[in-house]
């Protein structure tokens, strides 16, 4: 198994308040790695580092090493580039006020990618991954806002796909989507981690436990247990892990 | 209780907030009534379409200062739009903490300086610079239209900041994380999100360009004609209220309250694109 990002000690503060206590953790190439905790333990920090989104906040503060492929890209990879290979799928599904074609045609249009057949064959191949093709192939022109919200946050997954990222960090997805849709993005994702290296973000413990090969819980900024979905769910070596995944806390 | 205190003061409130309405009611009216009998009288096509403007010997055609009007708004807008927009987009997506600080003060005091303040310098800057660089009197619509532009600025920058500012944080991070440039962003999402805000402020801001009158009457000239090139001399409908009001009598003082007239109409339709029109197409 290769490595896909490595953490070591990874420290972050917000104002002197310490978030992040020294991550260190292996994230797998091609496999959905699920990342659970309860809320405030560090999870969605951890992506805003992964994607640099955090370079938009005031007064955070970064200790560690991120390494992607074994390679500390901080110095020698902008932000902007970094993320065409990281992509992200927020929480709350914001699809541009365009349409659903232009969504999704955003990300490649920055890459200079225009010509009409190029960017028709991209949106068909993203829709398709993100199992939503057959629900708007008849309406690539309306507006994306006017998709329910499961639809919109598959959107979302289909214009991340369109940039061809190596990995792609998914902050708690489901969380406002019915079972249906919710079930949609699982069948996606598991069809997409054969080309992405995913890492998905849940306070749902049966979602992680459903999809996810490797698991991770945080817990007020620690790395507290992590290993294989199935020992961790069934065997796990440490209380806590066995208290939060069996619903005492959290 | 015989004596509600909170009724009370709501009664009083609502008295003064109706007081406004009827301040406005009045106006209008005392413009019509004044202003209306002279187009019954003499036509609507011959004043609106007219000419010339004699109203001593019974013309009164205003076509000439209606297309002037238009035109000294269109000169700002061009020279205040492309400024005030980017001063916006300055203010709301680069500016430090400080430099904003600096910066809406500044805003306000130029909303503030007395427009017989932008006309003196006008005169004394503006006018000569164009005499001796471009040719002409200097007195003209490219003056005025300088002039206008930067008087608008502080309409402009205020309600195009605004509308920026309340494009969703969201819309800017889904962009970035979708490997956008900050400028990016912004002329590919924010701007075209807070279109209809921006347009509101460009409108506004030509009802101001419209409506100003003491800048315009030392810089334009006022000359009774459709200015040809930049460099003509024209006079607007507040530069015609405002320069002939004080000696004018009987149809004369009937003809200026018809521009009046013309000028109330055109300033309620701009308002009301900027306030209905623009919203209405959000909303879709
Ligand atoms: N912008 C910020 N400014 C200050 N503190 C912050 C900021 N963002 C997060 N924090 C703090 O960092 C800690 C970790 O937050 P984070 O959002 O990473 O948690 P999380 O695990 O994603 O929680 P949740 O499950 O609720 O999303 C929390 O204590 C939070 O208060
Ligand atoms: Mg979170």
């Amino acid at each position: 198994m290769d490595v896909k990002i490595r953490l070591e000690n990874l420290k972050a503060s917000y104002n002197e308040q310490e978030v992040l206590k020294g991550i260190t953790i292996d994230v797998y190439k091609n496999m959905i790695t699920g990342f659970m905790g309860p809320s405030g333990s560090g999870k969605s920090t951890i992506i805003s580092i992964l994607n640099r989104m955090m370079e938009f906040e005031d007064g955070i503060r970064i200790e560690g090493k991120i390494l992607f492929d074994g390679f500390d890209l901080t110095k020698t990879i902008s932000s902007v580039e970094l993320r065409k290979r990281v992509g992200t799928v927020f929480a709350v599904p914001i699809p541009l006020p365009r349409s659903i074609y232009e969504n999704i045609a955003y990300g490649p249009r920055l890459n200079r990618i225009n010509d009409r057949e190029k960017l028709d064959q991209i949106v068909i191949n993203s829709l398709k991954n993100a199992f939503l093709w057959d629900e708007v192939k008849d309406r690539l022109n309306t507006s994306a806002l006017k998709l329910s919200g499961g639809q919109q946050q598959r959107l979302c997954l289909a214009r991340t796909l369109a940039l061809h990222p190596e990995i792609i960090l998914l902050d708690e997805p489901c969380s406002g989507l019915d079972p249906i849709s919710t079930a949609k993005i699982e069948d996606a994702l598991s069809e997409l981690k054969k080309d992405y290296t995913i890492i998905l973000v849940s306070n749902n413990t049966k979602q992680i436990a459903r999809i996810s090969d490797y698991s991770a819980f945080f817990y007020m900024g620690e790395l507290i247990e992590y290993g294989n979905t199935e020992d961790l769910f069934t065997n796990p070596r440490i209380k806590k892990t066995d208290d939060y995944i069996s619903g005492k806390f959290g | 209780m015989a004596f509600n205190k909170e009724k009370f003061i709501k009664y009083i409130l609502t008295v003064f907030a109706l007081s406004s309405l009827f301040f406005l009611f009045l106006i209008f009216a005392f413009i019509l009534i004044e202003g209306l009998p002279l187009f019954l009288k003499v036509g609507f096509k011959n004043i609106i379409f007219g000419f010339k403007w004699a109203p001593t010997k019974g013309s009164f055609g205003i076509f000439p200062m209606i297309v002037s009007s238009f035109l000294v708004t269109f000169g700002a807008l061009i020279v205040g739009g492309p400024l005030g927009l980017s001063c916006a987009v300055y203010l709301a997506e680069y500016s430090g903490k400080r430099m904003k600080m600096l910066l809406k003060p500044a805003l306000e005091l130029l909303a503030g300086i007395p427009s017989v303040v932008y006309g003196f310098l006008g005169v004394i800057y503006i006018v000569p610079l164009v005499r001796n660089y471009l040719g002409g009197s200097g007195f003209s619509l490219i003056s005025t239209s300088v002039i206008l532009g930067v008087m608008i600025l502080p309409t402009i920058i205020s309600i195009s900041f605004d509308a920026i500012m309340s494009v969703p944080r969201t819309y800017r991070e889904g962009s970035l994380a979708m490997g956008a440039t900050k400028w990016q962003t912004i002329y590919k999402v924010v701007i075209p999100s807070a279109r209809s805000g921006i347009m509101a402020g460009f409108i506004l801001g030509m009802g101001r360009a419209i409506g100003e009158t003491m800048a315009v009457i030392m810089i334009a000239g006022n000359a009774l004609k459709i200015p040809t090139s930049l460099l003509d001399p024209l006079r607007t409908l507040t530069g015609n209220i405002a320069l002939e009001l004080a000696y004018a009598t009987g149809d004369h003082r009937l003809g200026l309250f018809s521009t009046g007239v013309v000028l109330l109409v055109i300033i309620m339709a701009l308002n009301y694109i900027a306030n209905f029109g623009i919203k209405k197409k959000r909303l879709k």
